[in-house]
């Protein structure tokens, strides 16, 4: 919009929207700053610059099996943690995924008013529950139910801890899916209708292939959020470095270790530039993940599955 | 969403900064960081101390020994509480940054005590067994005594004291098995044994609530003994260390009153109410 040719300056004006942009402009550099903190203190791993007790500690030290980083022969190996992120990620997911779809086709097609009005606020406040509060349930409550239900051998452990995260998740994935199906046009539901197809077939064949931008980037979403929760899986999982394939094993998160471990090491040690490399990692692979839910979604999906960018 | 928590945060930085210049105001204010397993004994100590002593403000957090260190070594408080000594790598830190040692003062004794789950059947072990237990050697209770089960092992994170005295001086510098599942807090530890049936865990003896501890054989052939004032003074029970408090230098006023309360009877008195041992 043009200001009227004839207004005239106006000073308070002019203050507020100054005084905006320069809020903005300060939360962006912010956030630029954090972004070259990471990478800066994570740089002397990268140039292999950074020493400890037992040499200089470059990239390839991370490729060793074990994570024994406080140590008398310090091994920084990612292998298990980067596992351990996945295994968790994966069970929350897997679970949170399909949990948070029908939630959202229930409460967006079939759903009666009072129904609906009661569950979505329900489900979107498990988003503000704190995950310190999931993670103290997950340890007292759902570890022992889990072991004894399932006869588990460990208490804490990547299944429990996953099935904790996923209380973290399902508000995330419901409410992107959510407001994906409610933003579809309504004649396509009254075409559907108008065929005679039921309810049930309109949902699962028209509804949900429609809405597959918003899902998949749901889905994105709660990915992201499953890999970067710290305080859950901290207090859920067992924390131990194992490298192994069961589901039921303990595990240590990328960012749990970082969670436990970035307190207490001395600036500028090679554990420290670790912890921070581990921090990059993380960092590239939610961006990435934005990126992807951003760009591919937007441009070819759209266009693919409604005919529209 | 991101930029809203980061200005949240500058507004609650210099709310708090605020705080402690109108605090700074009128009293000193002494900090202390460090050691989990000191953290309840450091805050009954501050709160008598307090209570004698309303000028003085004493603010005691915890972390771990390496965090207490490493705040020391960073500027960030005037005492860490230790529950191991301080490294060559950590002194040598110190000297950089300060150009001094620091100042070691040995506060209180400890046992670190083994805690079983109060169904367990045994009720000693030695040295050389708990050893292999914690490095992945003996993974089974029955090659120890005990049922046909395997050992859930519980310990504390790396940033523990005892998590290094332990390794230090149980494991003699081996690593830790893997499968060892690390918990935030002796709490945690203790709160994990005595739900979980097959586990062992380790930590301070004023920990020990709800959960058997474990009495420790110095080798195969010798008695074994509970971790109590008396095994510990005389040292007897074989796993006893001391716990630390380092300032950058030698203490002075405030500081130097403080530490020597902490020494004196009234200070030591409550090293034994809150469950450890006194130094003498």
């Amino acid at each position: 919009m043009k200001p009227h040719p004839k207004s005239s300056f106006r000073l308070h004006e002019f203050l507020a929207e100054k005084s905006i942009a320069a809020i903005a402009f300060v939360s962006f550099i912010f956030i630029i700053l954090i972004l070259i903190f990471i990478f800066r203190e994570s740089l002397p791993l990268v140039l292999g610059k950074a020493i400890d007790d037992i040499g200089k500690v470059g990239l390839w030290r991370l490729l060793s099996l074990s994570w024994q980083p406080v140590s008398n022969s310090p091994q920084y190996g990612l292998a298990p943690l980067i596992v351990g992120s996945i295994k968790v990620t994966a069970v929350a997911v897997l679970f949170a995924f399909p949990v948070a779809i029908f939630a959202a086709l229930y409460t967006s097609t079939f759903a009666p008013r009072f129904a609906k009005e009661i569950m979505k606020p329900a489900i979107e406040i498990l988003a503000g529950i704190p995950s310190v509060v999931i993670g103290f349930f997950a340890l007292t409550i759902l570890a022992s139910f889990f072991q004894k239900s399932l006869g588990l051998q460990y208490r804490l452990n990547a299944f429990t801890g996953g099935m904790a995260l996923s209380l973290a998740v399902i508000p995330i994935i419901y409410t992107v899916a959510e407001d994906a199906l409610n933003a579809l046009p309504k004649s396509m539901r009254e075409a559907s209708f108008a065929l005679g197809a039921t309810k049930w077939e309109t949902a699962l064949f028209v509804l949900l292939p429609a809405a597959t931008p918003g899902i998949f980037a749901a889905f994105l979403l709660g990915l992201g959020r499953a890999f970067g929760e710290t305080m859950i899986v901290l207090m859920a999982t067992g924390n131990a470095a194992l490298l192994s394939g069961s589901l039921f094993d303990p595990v240590r998160t990328m960012s749990a270790t970082i969670g436990a471990e970035m307190a207490e090491v001395v600036f500028g040690d090679a554990h420290y530039n670790v912890l921070f490399f581990i921090g990059v990692c993380l960092f590239v692979f939610s961006f990435t993940l934005n990126a992807v839910a951003e760009f591919i979604v937007r441009q070819r999906m759209m266009k693919r599955f409604r005919g529209t960018a | 969403m991101k930029n809203k928590t980061l200005r949240l945060c500058m507004a609650g930085l210099l709310v708090a900064a605020s705080f402690m210049f109108i605090a700074a105001g009128g009293k000193k204010t002494i900090t202390v960081k460090g050691s989990d397993t000191m953290v309840i004994l450091a805050q009954r100590w501050a709160e008598e101390y307090m209570a004698k002593h309303p000028d003085i403000v004493i603010q005691v957090t915890g972390g771990g020994s390496g965090v207490g260190l490493s705040a020391l070594i960073n500027g960030t408080t005037d005492i860490a509480d230790a529950s191991r000594p301080m490294k060559k790598s950590e002194m040598e830190k110190l000297k950089l940054r300060f150009n001094s040692l620091g100042s070691e003062i040995k506060s209180a004794k400890d046992g670190v005590t083994l805690y079983l789950n109060e169904s367990n059947p045994i009720n000693e072990l030695s040295i050389d067994q708990i050893k292999a237990i914690y490095l992945g050697e003996i993974t089974n209770w029955k090659d120890v005594g005990g049922e046909d089960a395997k050992i859930i092992l519980y310990g504390r994170e790396n940033s523990s004291g005892t998590y290094v005295y332990f390794r230090d001086n149980v494991l003699d510098g081996k690593d830790y098995s893997s499968l060892m599942q690390s918990l935030p807090g002796t709490a945690a530890v203790v709160n994990a044994v005595s739900k979980d049936k097959l586990s062992i865990g380790y930590g301070g003896a004023a920990y020990a609530k709800g959960v058997k501890m474990l009495k420790v054989k110095k080798d195969a052939g010798s008695p074994a003994y509970e971790p109590t004032t008396e095994t510990i003074k005389n040292n007897t029970y074989p796993i006893t260390r001391y716990l630390y408090m380092y300032t950058r230098a030698k203490p002075t006023g405030e500081m130097k009153d403080y530490i020597d309360w902490i020494l004196g009877d009234e200070g030591q008195a409550i090293v034994a109410k809150v469950g450890y041992f006194p130094v003498k």
